[in-house]
């Protein structure tokens, strides 16, 4: 065969490099995110995490149930001793009982995987290849680790509520600015917490992806997601550390408290809000830094 | 990284005449650290050609794919796949672009139909209408049909190499860039995957096919192209390169001594000094006499027609090539299954 003959057997032989193969251009992609939720949700590993946060609230609820019928003390975190007097506070107590530990390390857990986990599969090369090309996928990483976020903060919250329904006596929900309030608007107030649970957990996802840019080791960037929030709530619990609070991406993470006075006081949520956006926007641009200009080599 | 479709349009001159050239690179070059795994490659790919990349393991060829496809960075030189510059045109370049790299990979926990599908979801101008359509055929036409909705972890590595290439087929492509395979294949699979690759190639598409075995790229490329340790030894045709080399004369006769002069009067250098008891004997009393065919349009007839005028009894008279292993074996210096 000739070098300088042009392919002929094909029917679109002469088509010119710029015509798309087929079909139109398909628009924002959005069916790769729907293909990244339904991996996601649909792994075994997320299922297990997932049904572990389930736990909590579940467990916290019997064990309250067990201990006050045997006449328990009542002592342990805020509002656990509300649990025996209104069972709608089981899903706040495991919402606090959580944050520190439980949701950041499945949390960690979801966005170390992200790149590292692909990668380490040799999945990532053929993603890169189709093309995805690597800032719509960094995009699409992020947005589905965030929907787990909101996943495993509703998971806690609608648990929590059902193992209060079922074992507790439910009914107007005092205020911890004294007022009272009925079902709808403590649920509607239950959800305003799951979300700022949610929001509080981005800063972090946006950490978990960066280190997953820098390594084809999952496990390795899960590892560093999760001490990095350990660490950041050591320092905050560090009175000589005081000035670095502001600026810890977990200061917030227990302000969903102020959801429960009336009026709402928005100053945590907004200032949780900014304290987020800014992690979010640092690691996120570390992450399409690292990612754009890295060698795939796995 | 993100270019806009239609700024890429203006600034290269693609919608021109075609370029020769499926694959075109000048220098290229990756370095890592002090190490040099790929050293001021030129390759020519034509259009419509079956490119066999051959080379021992580790003399460079992923490393070249790579780059070709824009996974890593070239440290120097230029690269041009389907008239697109990589890897600044690759949003535009990869849709045409079939590609299995290194070795198939798959999320484990979900079916081979579901890895397809997967992947497929991630190519924004593959019609999600036709989709499942497109992926059974995949599957079908490398013969994973009846074990689609296993799961990948179930799959043997040949199965995975399947469904790797079926990856490859999603689209209709101009290119496909196929590393090493037969991999893992048994020689039934292997012999498939060789019909497959002429079946696509027939139907126009250009495939770069790499491989360590030289028996394979024989059988099924129009083109090869030789790596050693990072460098492109050459490349061209396969008849260019059985061309390439040198012919030797070999002739069987009991008459050593005036055959010998016969071609060294046609200019020929036999071989061996005339002591006969160092020159092989055969039944009969024949010897062997070869010498290097390195006369320009010297035929073979007029040396047989020199040397029965001059009386000498030919017995038996050839030329030949050598085989192309030997031809790669002193391209590259070893044998094609040691790692470089």
């Amino acid at each position: 065969m000739s070098p300088a003959e042009p392919v002929g057997a094909r029917p679109d032989a002469d088509r010119t490099a710029d015509e798309p193969v087929d079909g139109p251009r398909g628009g924002l992609g959005l069916a790769l995110l729907g293909s990244e939720l339904a991996v996601l949700f649909r792994r075994v590993r997320t299922i297990a995490l997932l049904g572990a946060l389930a736990l909590i609230p579940v467990l916290l609820a019997v064990a309250v149930r067990v201990t006050t019928a045997d006449g328990g003390s009542g002592r342990g975190p805020a509002f656990l001793g509300d649990i025996t007097q209104n069972g709608l506070f089981v899903s706040l107590t495991a919402l606090t009982v959580a944050i520190p530990l439980f949701l950041p390390l499945t949390v960690g857990v979801v966005a170390g995987d992200t790149i590292a986990g692909e990668a380490s599969l040799g999945t990532l090369r053929y993603l890169l290849v189709t093309p995805v090309g690597r800032v719509r996928l960094l995009l699409v990483k992020y947005a589905a680790a965030a929907a787990f976020c909101l996943a495993a903060t509703l998971v806690v919250v609608v648990f929590g509520a059902i193992a209060g329904a079922a074992l507790f006596p439910i009914g107007p929900v005092a205020l911890l600015s004294g007022q009272t309030i009925g079902l709808g608007d403590y649920a509607l107030r239950l959800l305003l917490m799951a979300l700022y649970v949610t929001l509080s957990l981005l800063g972090l996802s946006a950490i978990g992806l960066f280190a997953s840019t820098l390594t084809s080791v999952p496990v390795g960037a899960m590892a560093a997601t999760i001490v990095l929030s350990t660490v950041a709530q050591i320092v905050d619990a560090l009175p000589q550390l005081d000035a670095l609070d502001p600026w810890l991406f977990t200061h917030h993470w227990l302000g969903f408290a102020d959801l429960m006075r009336d009026p709402i006081s928005w100053d945590s949520f907004a200032a949780n809000a900014l304290l987020q956006a800014g992690y979010v926007a640092v690691f996120g641009a570390l992450a399409l830094g690292r990612f754009t200009t890295k060698d795939v080599l796995s | 990284m993100s270019h806009d479709t239609t700024a890429v349009r203006s600034s290269h001159d693609v919608a021109g005449p075609r370029g020769a050239f499926a694959v075109e690179t000048t220098g290229l070059t990756k370095q890592f650290g002090r190490q040099r795994a790929v050293d001021g490659v030129d390759l020519a790919v034509p259009h419509g050609s079956v490119y066999g990349f051959l080379g021992p393991n580790g003399s460079g060829k992923t490393s070249t794919i790579r780059m070709l496809l824009g996974l890593t960075s070239a440290t120097s030189g230029d690269i041009r796949v389907l008239g697109g510059s990589m890897p600044d045109d690759l949003r535009r370049v990869l849709p045409r672009v079939g590609a299995l790299v290194e070795g198939p990979a798959f999320y484990p926990f979900l079916s081979g139909r579901a890895n397809l599908h997967r992947l497929d979801s991630g190519d924004r101008r593959a019609p999600a209408a036709t989709r499942r359509a497109r992926v059974d055929a995949a599957l079908d036409r490398v013969g994973l049909g009846h074990a689609a909705s296993k799961k990948a972890h179930a799959y043997s590595l040949g199965m995975k190499q399947r469904l790797g290439i079926a990856n490859a087929l999603l689209m209709p492509r101009d290119l496909l860039v196929l590393d090493e395979p037969s991999n893992g294949l048994d020689p039934q699979g292997t012999r498939e995957v060789r019909g497959l690759i002429r079946s696509l190639a027939d139907e126009g598409t250009t495939v770069f096919v790499s491989s360590h075995l030289l028996s394979e790229v024989e059988q099924m490329c129009t083109h090869i192209g030789v790596m050693s340790a990072g460098r492109l030894l050459t490349q061209g045709t396969l008849d260019d390169l059985r061309a390439l080399g040198e012919h030797r004369v070999r002739l069987l006769t009991p008459d050593p001594d005036v055959a010998r002069d016969v071609l060294t009067r046609l200019g020929l250098t036999p071989e061996a000094p005339a002591r006969s008891d160092a020159t092989p004997a055969t039944a009969g009393g024949s010897v062997r006499v070869e010498a290097d065919l390195a006369v320009e349009g010297l035929s073979p007839e007029s040396i047989v027609a020199a040397l029965v005028a001059a009386d000498v009894r030919v017995r038996g008279f050839e030329v030949a090539g050598a085989s192309l292993e030997d031809r790669f074996v002193d391209l590259t210096g070893e044998g094609f299954d040691v790692a470089g």
